[in-house]
């Protein structure tokens, strides 16, 4: 009952946005898609299903035909469910730390939380080898411990290093979307309610939890369809055993040349991404209300009792132990040569004796990884507050007003706002390789001859960063409270004016975090990349691959040396971002 | 619910009906502004790849592609051409994108279709016939295509390496064929790569096809069985077989000292060392029928916009010029006879006598049962 109100309250002060200028916006979003994903995917789709103009279904039922498929769709729903669990359960006491305290060195480990979503499946592989492996650091230390001759354990290939990695990959998803957004929550809530009798417990689960909800399910889902799409981590560290999706399209279409069976698994993973859009769009545009944001200054503090600093320092070292100690393996092993400290492996990197013509130098290699990085970062953010200036609008036209609504573009404008939000997470749910033949099939022609274009890149990393844009952004939005608009509108501010007084201080702390996501993802990104002819321009990722392909410790030792350079580039551009102030509105 | 899921059925099937149309129908929205202004200022390009030029060649070739820049400046200068070259993926991927392109291809040459993908490439009828003249240099059993559309530019073969330190401290011998690896002393020392998403992984799986064949007393899957209870170890790829288990390679974290590697691997290893060596730290299992030979082939694309010059690249790619320069950029051997070897593979090298045979049109038209049944056999 009490949310009823709030939503009819809600209407009142939602931000107002002329009609002529929210067709707009979805004729510039619906466009973007459109050319640079939904036409390149049902051309390759086309082509897959009717090679000859003839669509047939046989390959339908040859998909049926057999179980393999469906326990293949069957695991990727478990192993992604149960990830995604796991790392919501680990990084949400991690997001308390740090949504309420106050502690030296905070932003140096938020920064190198983020750290691994960047690195490539095969580095992590090293690095995990290096500490779990049966010869690896944990297993040698117990050895010696406990007086074994045999490892005590041995993870390779298991499912429970398929779930370690996904937490390694996706901690920092919900550590940045819902840590920022509790950490803008009144603590007042919480506290009224132990004054009123409430266990801490129940404080928690009665007010924070669902105050947080939304934050926490757009963190959750992020993670879900990350892991649901999961490929390299399921590749290389899951062995030949495990296989998603995601695997078996790319073993289809690459190795067997299957089309039509590759497209019916492309398609299923799509639809599958869409549903559990739709369900998801519909349960938050149900549960999210306002609340009183507060500035950081006031809802946070250092840890006071022992029991305080035991919980915030506890869980940083945990966050150590899952998240940095395989980064920290990485560099040991890119400093050491022949049992010795060495810069050996970092030198090489600026050599090329043998003058090949795809030496890339280290510099070159950051500087395209950064270029194509904020290219992304422009045009996803760019794209991103549109999609979440009109989608949180549409939670201004409520039901009722929709339904009597009588003109049909009113009807048009609701249907768009209901779809859009679904649209734009399809790229996630979407086979790289899948939409990688897509765009040489259809982006082949003028004006729209992509194909071999560094821009192809830029527009498929931000397909990938959009969704992690508007992720971050509409919990805030849609949680600023109405009264705040309507003062200003009443004291006769212009929407652009309501926007930039009202909207933007407490949506620059969400938009940064999109910033850093959008970041990440194009800095990290190898799938869709790799897939695309490319004319040299190299990013680190690719570097790194150029080594790790070829025998030989000095290519070894690059690898790692390269790998470790991109850390420590990922991890500046991350301290950079958060330090970002726009006129005193980072620092709510 | 119900009008949402109309909603993208309209968009699908409108775009799906004008995909096939040589312009989509959206094409008026490409000037929206506001789409194309902040790649357009931030975009670390110049512009984007428009027709080429007349004396340009692009080649499309895989991510292990590579070569001296003194090399191809050459062509280039006596030519008076530039060289695009284009990387996308593995072998496999780039010849799937030859393919689906065929008829708009994005390049005049393809290199890098070996002979586990080549009938795929033939069946798709990519490239047009050439016969260059270096052919005479070239032996007679690289030539797998006798119409002479896939020509071959490199070979190089799919061994057992071992770790000799390793043996030498355990006094055991290093094994001599793939029997070997059976035996009881050999238990839980070798590592090998899934053929389903390897290249190396599936050249050895076709040596132990080529070698104890599919039927009789004892056929190929019989030997994995045996392998398999041996306690051999499966990884995705190369890389993790080679710098994760292997004992030479992965700086104390594996304990696999038998690898399925390269016969190149040995000479590489010292290449890329720090330090010197009197000679290989690993060796090659080089037995009769205990290694696969992959060919990489070059051709010329129908539809290429320049054949002319594509044809010179191949000329040039199939010299001794570029010939010499292959080993030390990919590791492989020239197919060039005339071709010298650098001296670390003069020094190094084994190029084994007597490699598996494994028809090449057999290889695509099985590829996909036999992995199935290898799969059954060692993983499940």
């Amino acid at each position: 009952m009490a949310l009823r109100e709030r939503a009819s309250e809600r209407r009142i002060g939602a931000p107002y946005l002329p009609r002529l200028a929210r067709f707009l916006i979805y004729a510039v979003l619906l466009s973007f898609l459109a050319l640079f994903y939904f036409y390149p995917l049902t051309s390759i789709l086309t082509l897959s299903f009717a090679p000859e103009g003839q669509f047939s279904l046989e390959v339908l039922s040859r998909f049926f035909r057999t179980s393999r498929h469906l326990e293949t769709l069957w695991f990727t729903i478990w192993q992604a469910a149960l990830s995604t669990l796991l790392t919501v359960a680990l990084a949400l006491p991690g997001s308390y730390v740090f949504a309420r305290y106050d502690f030296p060195g905070k932003s140096l480990i938020r920064a190198l939380t983020t750290v691994p979503f960047v690195l490539p499946t095969m580095v992590v592989s090293l690095a995990f080898t290096a500490l779990l492996g049966p010869r690896g650091m944990l297993n040698l230390a117990l050895m010696r411990l406990l007086g074994l001759d045999q490892p005590p354990f041995d993870l390779q290939h298991t499912l429970a290093i398929i779930l370690l990695a996904h937490v390694f990959y996706n901690y920092t998803l919900v550590l940045r979307i819902v840590g920022t957004f509790w950490s803008n929550l009144s603590p007042q809530l919480e506290e009224a309610a132990r004054m009123l009798g409430s266990s801490p417990w129940r404080a928690f689960v009665e007010v924070t939890l669902p105050l947080l909800g939304p934050s926490i399910a757009a963190a959750a889902i992020l993670v879900f369809i990350f892991d649901f799409t999961s490929f390299g981590v399921i590749l290389v560290l899951g062995g030949a055993r495990f296989a998603t999706l995601e695997v078996a399209i790319y073993r289809q279409t690459v190795h067997y040349l299957n089309l039509p069976l590759a497209a019916v698994l492309s398609v299923i993973q799509i639809l599958f991404t869409f549903g559990l859009m739709v369900a998801y769009t519909r349960l938050q545009a149900s549960s999210t209300v306002p609340v009183e944001l507060r500035s950081r200054q006031v809802t946070q503090r250092r840890p006071q009792s022992w029991r305080e600093i035991a919980f915030v320092w506890g869980n940083v070292v945990l966050m150590l132990l899952l998240l940095v100690t395989p980064l920290l393996a990485l560099i040991e092993r890119s400093l050491t040569l022949g049992g010795r400290v060495s810069l050996m492996f970092y030198r090489e990197l600026f050599r090329n004796p043998r003058g090949s013509v795809f030496y890339v130098p280290p510099v070159a290699a950051v500087r395209n990884s950064v270029g194509f990085a904020l290219a992304t970062v422009a045009l996803s953010v760019f794209l991103g507050l549109l999609a979440a200036s009109v989608l949180s609008s549409r939670s201004a036209a409520s039901k009722k007003e929709e339904a009597a609504s009588s003109t049909t573009d009113q009807g048009v404008l609701a249907w768009l706002s209901r779809a859009l939000d679904p649209i734009l997470m399809l790229p996630l749910g979407t086979s790289a390789v899948t939409l990688g033949l897509g765009y040489i099939v259809a982006l082949d022609e003028p004006p729209l001859n992509l194909r071999t274009s560094p821009l192809l890149v830029v527009l498929a990393h931000t397909l990938v960063a959009l969704p992690f844009v508007v992720r971050s952004v509409l919990p805030a939005i849609r949680s600023i409270q109405p009264q705040l608009r309507e003062a200003a509108v009443v004291m006769g501010a212009s929407p652009w004016q309501v926007w930039r007084e009202v909207d933007l201080p407490i949506v620059a702390r969400a938009v940064l975090v999109g910033v850093v996501f959008a970041f990440t993802v194009s800095m990290g990104e190898f799938g869709a990349t790799s897939l695309i002819a490319r004319p040299e321009r190299p990013t680190m990722p690719v570097a790194i691959f150029r080594f790790l392909g070829r025998p030989g410790t000095v290519n070894y030792g690059q690898a790692l040396a390269m790998s470790t350079l991109l850390m420590i580039v990922c991890t500046i551009g991350f301290v950079v971002i958060e330090r970002f102030r726009v006129g005193g509105v980072g620092e709510f | 619910m119900k009008r949402l899921t109309t909603f993208v059925l309209i968009v699908l099937l409108s775009l799906a009906a004008c995909a096939p149309a040589a312009t989509p129908t959206e094409e008026p929205t490409a000037t929206t502004p506001p789409v194309e202004e902040p790649t357009a200022t931030t975009a670390p390009t110049e512009e984007p790849t428009a027709a080429p030029s007349d004396r340009t060649v692009r080649l499309m070739t895989h991510d292990s592609f590579d070569i001296s820049e003194e090399v191809l400046n050459t062509f280039e200068s006596e030519h008076n051409a530039t060289v695009e070259i284009l990387q996308a993926g593995d072998a496999g991927v780039v010849l799937n994108q030859a393919i689906l392109s065929k008829d708009n291809p994005l390049a005049d040459v393809l290199y890098g279709v070996d002979n586990t993908l080549l009938s795929r490439a033939l069946e798709a009828d990519i490239f047009e016939p050439y016969q260059p003249p270096m052919l005479d240099a070239i032996p007679d059993r690289l030539e797998l295509d006798d119409q002479y559309r896939a020509l071959p530019v490199d070979y190089g073969d799919v061994c057992l390496n071992y770790d000799k330190a390793w043996f030498e401290s355990e006094g055991l011998e290093p094994p001599s064929n793939l029997e070997g690896l059976t035996e009881p002393e050999y238990e839980s020392l070798t590592v090998v790569e899934n053929p389903a998403t390897s290249s190396p992984g599936l050249a050895f799986m076709l040596t132990t096809i080529g070698h104890f064949g599919e039927s009789g007393d004892y056929t190929w899957l019989d030997y994995w069985t045996d392998l398999r209870e041996n306690d051999v170890l499966v990884t995705q790829g190369w890389s993790e077989a080679y710098y994760e288990q292997f004992t030479y390679a992965s700086g104390g974290s594996g304990n696999r000292p038998i690898v399925v590697s390269y016969a190149s691997s040995p000479p590489v290893e010292v290449q890329f060392s720090d330090e010197p060596f009197e000679e290989a730290p690993t060796g090659v299992v080089v037995g009769d029928e205990s290694c696969f030979r992959q060919i990489e082939f070059v051709g010329v694309l129908s539809g290429a916009e320049n054949p002319d010059l594509a044809r010179e690249w191949i000329d040039f790619m199939l010299s001794e010029t570029f010939q010499e320069d292959i080993p030390l950029h990919m590791f492989v051997f020239p197919a060039n006879e005339n071709a010298e070897l650098p001296e670390v593979f003069g020094e190094f090298a084994i190029v084994p006598e007597n490699p598996v045979t494994v028809d090449y049109t057999a290889i695509e038209t099985n590829r996909e049962a036999w992995i199935e049944a290898w799969t059954e056999t060692v993983l499940q």
